[in-house]
C-alpha cells in the first residue's frame, strides 16, 4: 500500500510541477467553454422563436423547450468527444517515458510489484481527469443560476464520465506500456478510442448477431443512457469490465519483461 | 554474498552472456571488467531481477534472483549505466521516493536519506532539481539512490563514465570507503578503476569470462616469463651475443622507445624462462665483458596488458 502511495503521489505530483496539467485543464476548460456558450446561445434563439410563436399559437400543440434535453444532454454529448482527445495526451508518458529515460529499471529493481505500479500510475491519472471534469460543475451551475435544470440527469452524466474516464484512462496507459515513443503512445491510444467510438457505425452494414455485438463494444453507446438519467447496470458492467481489462494486459505487457527468456 | 552459476542470456539468436560463474564474497568489492559489448550490462541486469537468465542461475544474499526475486531487490542497490533520475524531481523528493519504494520505514526514512546524500556528497544540493545538476552530481545522485535503503549488494554500472579526472577520484574514493559493509559489484571497462578500487577481478570478453582472481594473481598466472630491461653502454652485436649466451635467455630484442643517451649506449628486452632469475648473472657477464651496464630493471606486466591479451583474440 505504502508502495502503491509513493508511486501515487510520485505521478500525480509530476502532472502539477510541469505545465502538463494546467495546459490540458486551460485547453479544455477553454474547449469545453466555448462549446458551451454555443449551445447555449442557440438554445436562447429557439426561446426567443418560442416565445414570438406562441403569441399565435395557443399551448396545445406546442413543443417544450426543456433546459436538460437542449442544454445539458448535448453538452456531455460533445464533451466526451473532447476527452476522447485529451486523455491520450495524459496517459502518454507514463510508461513510454520511464522506458526512454530508463527509469523504468528503478522501478522495476525495487520491491515493489507490477501491479502496485501500474495501480499507482492508472489513479494519478485518473484523479487528474475527474479533477478537470469536476471544473465542468461550472456550466450546470451556471445554469442553475438562470434555468431550473433537473439535476438527476446531471449527477448520471458525471457518474457516467466517470466510468468513461477509466476506460480511456487504461486504453491510454495500455499505449503508453506498449511503446518508448511518446508519440506513438498518444496516437495508438487515440486511434483505439476512436474506433471503439465509431465501431458501431459499422453495425449498420453487418449481420444480425455481428451488428449487437459490435454495437455493445462501443464505448460512446454506453454513455448515452448516463446522459439521459438512466443508470443500466449493463452499463456501468461494461466500463468497470473493460477498465479492469485494460489494466490487465497493461500488466501482463510490464511484466512480460520479466517471463521473456 | 553474491553467486553466479553457469549463467547465459540470449537475445532472440544473439548471445550475450555464455555460461558465466563467479562468485562475490562478503564485504568484498569484486572488479568486473570487460571491453563494451562484452554482456556486463546484461549480467547485472540479471542480478537486478531486471531481465531473467536464459539457463543457469544466480543467488544473491542467499536468495534466487528468479524464484526469490522480491527479496533479492530488496537487498539489492543499482546503479545502471544511465542513472535512473527523474529529472522534474528534486534530490531530496526524489531520494525519499526511492526510500519508499525500496521499503524503507517511515521512522528511518529522513535518517537514511542524510546518510546516503552524505556520504556522496550530495547534501548541499537537496532542494535542486535534477534537471538543471551537472553531469557529476546526477551520478552522485545516482549513486545515493542505490544507498539509500542500505542494500548488502550495491551493483555499480560504470560509475565514473562521463566525470571529469577529479570527480572520478571522488567518486573511486567513495565507494572505497564502502567496503566491507556492503558487497560490491563494480563494472567497467576501465583498467585502473578496477586496480585501484577492487579485491577481485571478473574479465569478461564475448560473453565469456576469461580470466578471474585477485589483481596480483592475475599478474603472476599471465607472466608469460621475466622480463628485463637493460641500458648498455658497448658495441651492440657483440652485447647481444653476451646476452643470448646467458642460461635461460629465451629472446633480446633491442628497446627503441628510449633514445640513447650516448653514441654507443643501447637499451634491451631480455626475456627468461620463467623460474630464471636472471639479474644477477646478466649483471655480471656484462661488467666482466667491460661494457658499461647503465640501468637494469624488471619489467611488470601489468592490468593492461593482461586485460589486452585476454580479450583480444
Amino acid at each position: 500500500m505504502r508502495n502503491f502511495f509513493a508511486v501515487y503521489t510520485k505521478e500525480l505530483r509530476s502532472y502539477f510541477v510541469s505545465p502538463v496539467a494546467y495546459v490540458i485543464a486551460g485547453v479544455f476548460l477553454f474547449l469545453s467553454g466555448y462549446l458551451f456558450r454555443n449551445i447555449l446561445m442557440s438554445f436562447n434563439f429557439y426561446c426567443q422563436q418560442f416565445s414570438q410563436r406562441s403569441q399565435f399559437m395557443s399551448g396545445a400543440g406546442m413543443p417544450q423547450l426543456n433546459l436538460n434535453e437542449m442544454v445539458v444532454t448535448q453538452f456531455f454529448g460533445v464533451m466526451d468527444f473532447i476527452w476522447l482527445m485529451v486523455v491520450p495526451m495524459l496517459t502518454m508518458r507514463l510508461f513510454a517515458e520511464e522506458k526512454k529515460s530508463g527509469t523504468i529499471e528503478l522501478l522495476m529493481t525495487s520491491p515493489i510489484s507490477t501491479v502496485q505500479i501500474l495501480m499507482g500510475k492508472f489513479l494519478a491519472c485518473f484523479t487528474l481527469y475527474n479533477l478537470i471534469v469536476a471544473l465542468t460543475l461550472v456550466y450546470p451551475l451556471i445554469l442553475e443560476v438562470y434555468g431550473d435544470p433537473d439535476w438527476g440527469p446531471i449527477w448520471t452524466a458525471y457518474l457516467g464520465y466517470f466510468l468513461l474516464g477509466g476506460t480511456f484512462v487504461g486504453v491510454g496507459i495500455l499505449a503508453s506500456a506498449v511503446t518508448e515513443n511518446q508519440i506513438v503512445a498518444v496516437l495508438l491510444a487515440f486511434g483505439g478510442l476512436l474506433l471503439l467510438w465509431l465501431i458501431d457505425w459499422s453495425a449498420s452494414f453487418a449481420g444480425p448477431t455481428a451488428a449487437k455485438i459490435l454495437h455493445s463494444v462501443s464505448i460512446i453507446e454506453h454513455l448515452q443512457g448516463f446522459q439521459r438519467g438512466v443508470v443500466d447496470t449493463k452499463d456501468v458492467v461494461f466500463y468497470l469490465s473493460f477498465t479492469f481489462f485494460t489494466l490487465f494486459v497493461t500488466s501482463r505487457v510490464v511484466e512480460s519483461r520479466r517471463w521473456r527468456r | 554474498m553474491i553467486e553466479v552459476r553457469n549463467l547465459s542470456k540470449t537475445y532472440g539468436d544473439v548471445t550475450a552472456v555464455e555460461d558465466v560463474s563467479f562468485i562475490a564474497e562478503k564485504g568484498e568489492i569484486l572488479g568486473f571488467l570487460g571491453p563494451n559489448g562484452a554482456g556486463k550490462t546484461t549480467t547485472m541486469r540479471v542480478l537486478t531481477c531486471y531481465l531473467p537468465p536464459s539457463s543457469g542461475s544466480a543467488i544473491v544474499d542467499g536468495f534466487d534472483v528468479v524464484e526469490e526475486s522480491m527479496e533479492v531487490r530488496r537487498r539489492i542497490g543499482y546503479l545502471p549505466e544511465f542513472p535512473p533520475l527523474y529529472a522534474d524531481m528534486t534530490v531530496s523528493s526524489y531520494l525519499s521516493f526511492v526510500a519508499k519504494i525500496k521499503g524503507v520505514p517511515s521512522a528511518q526514512l529522513k535518517s537514511r536519506m542524510d546518510e546516503a546524500m552524505e556520504k556522496t556528497g550530495i547534501a548541499h544540493q537537496c532542494n535542486n532539481v535534477i534537471g538543471h545538476l551537472s553531469k557529476g552530481y546526477r551520478q552522485r545522485v545516482g549513486l545515493a539512490q542505490a544507498l539509500v535503503h542500505n542494500p548488502s549488494v550495491l551493483i555499480l554500472d560504470e560509475p565514473t563514465v562521463g566525470l571529469d579526472p577529479r570527480q572520478i577520484i571522488e567518486i573511486r574514493e567513495t565507494i572505497k570507503a564502502l567496503r566491507g559493509e556492503h558487497t560490491i559489484i563494480l563494472c567497467t571497462h576501465i583498467l585502473p578503476e578496477v586496480s585501484m578500487t577492487c579485491d577481485k577481478i571478473v574479465i569478461i570478453s564475448e560473453g565469456c569470462i576469461v580470466g578471474e582472481g585477485t589483481p596480483e594473481s592475475l599478474m603472476s598466472q599471465l607472466k608469460e616469463g621475466e622480463v628485463l630491461r637493460a641500458q648498455i653502454a658497448g658495441p651492440s652485436d657483440e652485447i647481444r651475443e653476451l646476452l643470448r649466451g646467458i642460461d635461460g635467455v629465451l629472446d633480446v630484442v633491442d628497446d627503441d622507445t628510449a633514445a640513447p643517451r650516448d653514441g654507443d649506449e643501447q637499451a634491451y628486452v631480455v626475456t627468461a624462462a620463467p623460474g630464471h632469475d636472471i639479474r644477477d648473472l646478466v649483471a655480471k657477464r656484462i661488467v666482466d665483458g667491460g661494457h658499461g651496464l647503465r640501468e637494469l630493471r624488471g619489467l611488470e606486466m601489468d592490468l593492461e596488458d593482461i586485460f589486452l591479451q585476454l580479450t583480444t583474440k
